[in-house]
Formats: C-alpha cells, structure tokens, sequence
C-alpha cells in the first residue's frame, strides 16, 4: 500500500516533467499557478506517508507541533510564487529543476510529514489563513497596473486573478460547509495513510 | 516543546529567509523586469554593437552614437496596445526637452522586433505618425536575424507571440549612457522622468 503510494508519487513527477505535459501546464499563468504548482506540492504531500519511517528521530522530535515543517513549507510555496521565479522556471532549466525538486521535497513532503503533528486547530488556522490570502493574492494580479511576469501577458494575468480568486472561494465554502455541517474530517483530519 | 525545536526552527527561518532575499534581490524586487532594471543600475551593461536600418533606409549601428546618450523602445508597427503608448511617450519626450539646450544632447531609437512585417514603408509610416524626424528619432530594424537575437538578450527583452500574429513583450524603455552601455530600464509609464533622466544623463 505505502509502496504503491510512493510509486505513484514519482509517477506523477515523471509525467509532469515530461516536455508536452510542462509546456502544456506553463503555456498558461493561470493554469501554471493553479494546477502546475500545487500538484508539484500534493506530489510531496502523497509520499509523506510512506516516507515516514524514514524520518530520522531527531527531526521528527524537533519538529514540534508541526511547526518548522509548517513554516518551511511556506518559505517553499511561496518562493515559486513569486512572478520572478515564475519566469526564472521559464527561462532557465536549472531553476525549473529546482522548483520541480523543491516543491515537492521542500513544500509537499515537510507539509505531509508535519501536518499529523499539528494540533488540530492548528490544522483549521493554516485553512483560515491560507484561504483568504490566496484570494488576496488574485486581487493583486487584477488590481495591478503593469504586467509581472514577462512570460504572460496582462490578459493572462487578470486570468490567473480571477483563477485564484475562484480556487479560494471553493476551498473557502468547501471548508465553511466541513466546519459548520460537522463533517470536517476530509480538511482537518491527520491525513496519513488510509483514513 | 520539545528538544531541537528551536535550533530547527531557526534554521528554517534562517534558510527560508535567505531564498526569499536571494529571489527578490535582497527585498527590493518582485518581478524579472525589476531585477534586470536593478543590475543594470548597479553596473551599466555595454551592449554589442548591432547594425540596424532606419526608416529612410541608412544603415547605422549602435557605435555611431557613442559620445551622446540614447533612449530606445523597442517596438513593432502593427502593435495595438503598448507600442503606441511608447510612441507617444517618445513624442512627448521631444516635446519637453525642446525648450532646454541639454535636451538636444540626446536621441531617441525605436527598435521593431518583427522584421517579417516591418519593411522601410512601415517604419516610415509609424514614424510620421509620432512625428518621428531621423536620425534625431530613428525607427529602425536590425539589418539581420541574428543582430535583432544579439539586441533582444542583450537588453534581456522578451519577446513571444501572443497566438493571434501578434506579440506580448515588454514595454521598458531603455537608456544606453554615451559609452554605449545600458546604464538605465524604466517603465514605460512616465514621459516626464524618461526627458528627465535622458537630459540628466546628457548633461553629465
């Protein structure tokens, strides 16, 4: 079963990295910061289960409360986020190897190995924090007056906008419906292996 | 909490911290166009010298205007958007720096990228239509392919079709200081500071 995941973790990468498959993903902002990104981030996240007996002890212990791992996961996300690394990724295979390795190894893994040590509140403040700024992050593309990226013209800037502002306000009702109907296992429970 | 976890912490901080300011250029910048605008600010770049023809059909190059202080765009006539705020822009720079005498040390350059469609006829046409007078304003385009691949990297322009014959590229305006270097990347938002800076840089 943790095999399986695992192989179907380097699948996933495997058939990202393929030419067709990333320019077909890149060609676009929107569906380059939609989809690309976080399927890069749920690549680390789908293998955290299997690699956790890896875990060395000491990193596991250290990471108390899920907190190091939380935080370098936002440092990784974000990096890529950034309309310069988006063109870097672009421009330069060196840098686009770097976001296809860290993203997952840096972002995903950590993500996936920290999130069963989170408290569950904790799970519900990353959520409520992570949701709106997502949103926010759309209203900045929309909102801005120059083009960021040299990759992507203005129209598919205010396209990504609007992108991001729709995936935030999905995850959003998605996550208003999983706390107040009760059923919030799907978004807050410790995802680790078969529920 | 437990033992490790503040050593851990600080060096995810402190790893986080440092790819974040090595992205951004130490927190200053945010997209390509900004950090190139930045280097080049730091250290002038000297461009190679590429042989262009203007809209009268002289040949000239990069090197005839070493000793005066150039602004360039770069553009191509049939562009529907950008390109004619950056025409315009050009116009006004003329018309601001008419009145000072070190405003006549300075000329301006407009570079069409797509010599597919953009013949002498072209040029010609989008120059009057600014009121362009070579050589103070030339419109010109590289005389081959590889000159226009040698301008674009050098000035780190990109330029890429838009899907409907058209391009998305960047609309920076581009100062070359008269020892022919890059020596300044502005948005093309702001005739006044272009004039402004093109004088400044003149007058040195």
């Amino acid at each position: 079963m943790s095999e399986g995941r695992l192989l179907a973790a380097a699948g996933f990468w495997v058939v990202l990295w393929l030419p067709p498959v990333r320019s077909a993903l890149e060609s676009d902002m929107a569906v380059h910061m939609a989809v690309q990104l976080p399927l890069l981030i749920a690549i680390g996240v789908l293998a955290a289960p299997p690699l956790r007996r890896f875990e060395p002890r000491l990193l596991a212990d250290a990471d108390w409360l899920g907190i190091p791992g939380l935080v370098l996961a936002a440092f990784a996300t974000s990096l890529w986020m950034l309309p310069r690394m988006l063109d870097q990724a672009l421009a330069d295979p060196l840098a686009e190897l770097g976001k296809f390795l860290s993203l997952p190894l840096l972002g995903g893994l950590p993500l996936g190995l920290s999130w069963r040590r989170m408290p569950g509140l904790g799970r519900a403040f990353v959520w409520a924090n992570f949701i709106p700024k997502l949103g926010a992050v759309g209203g900045l593309y929309l909102a801005a007056p120059t083009r960021l990226c040299a990759y992507y013209g203005v129209d598919q800037q205010a396209e990504a906008g609007w992108t991001l502002i729709t995936v935030a306000a999905a995850l959003g009702l998605v996550s208003f419906v999983a706390v107040f109907a009760g059923r919030p296992r799907a978004m807050f429970a410790p995802h680790d292996g078969p529920a | 909490m437990t033992r490790g976890f503040i050593p851990l912490l600080a060096l995810v901080l402190a790893g986080g911290m440092a790819a974040l300011s090595w992205a951004t250029d130490g927190f200053r910048v945010v997209t390509s166009d900004g950090a190139r605008q930045l280097a080049v600010e730091r250290r002038p770049l000297p461009l190679p010298d590429i042989r262009l023809i203007d809209q009268d059909g002289h040949p000239f190059s990069f090197a005839d205007y070493r000793g005066k202080t150039l602004l360039v765009d770069l553009i191509y006539t049939r562009c529907p958007t950008i390109c004619g705020v950056l025409g315009e822009n050009f116009r006004q720079v003329l018309e601001h720096s008419g009145a000072n005498k070190a405003g006549r040390n300075f000329d301006l350059l407009s570079i069409s990228f797509d010599p597919a469609h953009d013949d002498l006829q072209a040029l010609k046409l989008y120059g009057e239509r600014y009121g362009a007078v070579a050589p103070r304003w030339r419109i010109a385009v590289p005389s081959d392919r590889r000159g226009l691949d040698t301008l674009l990297r050098s000035f780190g322009a990109v330029v890429i079709p838009d899907g409907n014959g058209g391009f998305v590229h960047s609309s920076d305006v581009y100062l070359v200081d008269s020892a022919g270097r890059l020596a300044r990347i502005f948005d093309a938002d702001a005739p006044w500071s272009l004039s402004g800076a093109a004088i400044h840089e003149a007058a040195r």
